[in-house]
């Protein structure tokens, strides 16, 4: 089955936003994904060392009072996330195993960059409070002067360095 | 009885984890429908050849946005009971410079990372590692960081208190200024050289 073309992106854009929306009707919060990894990292802690996980003052709001793994609603979420965009590509005829790159750079550095990159994302998601889902669509939908200094930060900072790794790409 | 539903005791805890798995899957379906799961299409917004990812999430704000300001206008949704990410001015400035930078150099953000990841891509396994390796490392490293992740706090702080106008003509720029973004996108993208090849 050949792949379909992706959706018109104003469409899936207002898909996207009824989902939010919706998501602020029934729980009174909007989405998120950083969170969901700042649990499973607060679970990882809790379960190798359970003392510094509690001691820990950033760990310890993602555990129970007793200081064990709880079920967070984020990390559920973000479970969803997965399944909803397996079903998605499926459905599509999308689901394929690659390495996504651009022609001028290896796999093995391609997948060095994807998790360098991905490293130094968690590092500014944690001291955001929050990452392209749980600040620039949630926060700046409810028009929060920190979430829209994220996003211009954000977009402007990826606009400086998109240059220096145009290997990856181009 | 007003929205938001759950605060309401609409439904217990337990069913409010079902709601997660929910929502969570139509973002994940949206997410993939748009091609947000492709870390080629999403560095194609950063050599501004496929603005994709600007169209999506702009637009997905905008929806969000003007609901909330509707629905609130009805009478129908209690805005003062969702929950607003609070401001803290530096540390929000810095997290997003070294966000940005992470998500230029991976091609993913995290929640399209996962997405990736689902559909078979490598690279967006690596991404979520990588994300995990950094929300680990920089969590254990918090007590020396606290001082700076506490400084600067402004509590629920919107755009409308900062710029001291009504939401309603706030949202109205706000909405003027993305379909004026739109336009500009699509002009770039019709000069550009198509998305990021393989």
């Amino acid at each position: 089955m050949s792949a379909k073309p992706y959706s018109n992106p104003y469409l899936a854009g207002v898909g996207l936003g009824l989902v939010l929306l919706s998501a602020f009707v029934i729980m009174g919060r909007g989405l998120g994904a950083s969170g969901a990894f700042a649990s499973a990292a607060a679970a990882t802690v809790a379960t190798a060392a359970p003392e510094s996980a509690s001691a820990n003052d950033y760990f310890s709001r993602y555990l129970s009072a007793s200081g064990s793994p709880r079920i967070d609603w984020l990390v559920v979420e973000l479970i969803g996330v997965m399944v909803g965009g397996f079903v998605s590509a499926w459905l599509a005829g999308r689901l394929r195993r690659e390495i996504e790159r651009g022609p001028r750079i290896s796999n093995s550095a391609r997948l060095r960059l994807a998790f360098g990159g991905g490293a130094v994302m968690g590092v500014g998601a944690v001291l955001a409070r929050g990452c392209t889902s749980g600040q620039a669509l949630t926060g700046g939908a409810l028009l929060s002067v920190g979430s829209w200094i994220f996003i211009g930060a954000a977009f402007g900072a990826a606009y400086v360095v998109a240059p220096l790794v145009r290997r990856a790409w181009i | 009885m007003i929205a938001p539903f759950f605060d309401s005791g609409a439904f217990s805890e337990t069913a409010s984890i079902g709601v997660a798995l929910v929502i969570g899957i139509a973002f994940g379906w949206f997410l993939e429908r748009s091609g947000m799961g492709s870390a080629r299409k999403l560095a194609g917004q950063f050599y501004l050849r496929d603005l994709t990812v600007f169209k999506v999430m702009f637009t997905a704000i905008i929806t969000a946005m003007l609901g909330v300001f509707w629905l609130g206008r009805f009478g129908v949704l209690d805005v003062d009971r969702i929950f607003v990410p609070e401001t803290w001015l530096v540390p929000q400035l810095v997290g997003g410079l070294v966000f940005g930078a992470g998500f230029a150099i991976s091609g993913l953000c995290p929640g399209t990372s996962c997405v990736a990841a689902a559909t078979g891509r490598i690279d967006g396994v690596s991404v979520v590692a990588g994300m995990f390796a950094g929300v680990l490392g920089t969590g254990l490293l918090y007590s020396k960081l606290q001082g700076f992740y506490l400084s600067t706090p402004r509590g629920t702080y919107t755009l409308t208190q900062l710029l001291n106008v009504s939401q309603g003509i706030l949202v109205f720029v706000i909405v003027l200024v993305a379909l004026a973004g739109f336009k500009v996108a699509d002009m770039i993208e019709s000069r550009a050289a198509g998305p990021v090849s393989q």
